[in-house]
């Protein structure tokens, strides 16, 4: 029995191809709303923003890149998927630098979780951008 | 400060997870739903499924 690959059809994209990866990682949810998406965007923000802000509700420990800890590089490399949240959260120093509270071990995990949730989203984004899913 | 009890971290962890699985990992509305309460309910029955197995542990 022979069966034939589905291969979705290529849209042809307009403008910079990797605008809705780079935007849906800068804000959660644009990459979406790019690809005019609405209710996507609306939810993958909502999702990712609430799991960041709860985060440093509960004490989060913030990474940041040169401590020399390879295992704080990984939790920096999570963290950076927020994007312009984790930003927001360096400028006005939100997080703390170290973790005191059972609780703030739980939201360190919901910051680095909701990063790296947002780079999943902002993939997908790219992928309705590229036609690779509809 | 919000000081969640573990089982509280739990739900908003898995909600706001299965939201994103959800819309990222299928293709149509329904689907995604669908795949939305799946990971929930595996989230949250796992962690269940742990505590009971660390209580026994424990004993």
């Amino acid at each position: 029995m022979s069966s034939k690959a589905q291969v979705p059809v290529q849209a042809k994209t307009q403008g910079f191809a990797y605008s809705a990866l780079i935007l849906g990682w800068l804000i959660p949810g644009a990459g979406h709303l790019l690809t005019r998406h609405w209710i996507r965007a609306v939810l993958v923000f909502v999702a990712i923003t609430a799991m960041f802000w709860l985060g440093l509700a509960m004490q989060a420990k913030v990474y940041v890149p040169n401590t020399g800890d390879p295992l704080d590089v990984l939790g920096f490399a999570g963290d950076i998927g927020a994007g312009i949240l984790y930003f927001i959260a360096r400028i006005f120093s939100l997080g703390q630098s170290t973790v005191q509270l059972v609780t703030a071990d739980y939201g360190t995990k919901f910051v680095v979780v909701a990063g790296l949730l947002n780079f999943v989203a902002a993939v997908d984004a790219h992928n309705l951008r590229i036609g690779r899913k509809v | 400060m919000l000081t969640p009890s573990h089982f509280s971290a739990v739900l908003l962890f898995a909600t706001c997870t299965s939201v994103v699985f959800g819309i990222t990992q299928r293709s149509t509305p329904r689907g995604m739903v669908r795949y939305g309460i799946y990971c929930w309910v595996l989230f949250v029955a796992s962690v269940i499924a742990a505590s009971w197995l660390m209580w026994l542990v424990k004993r």
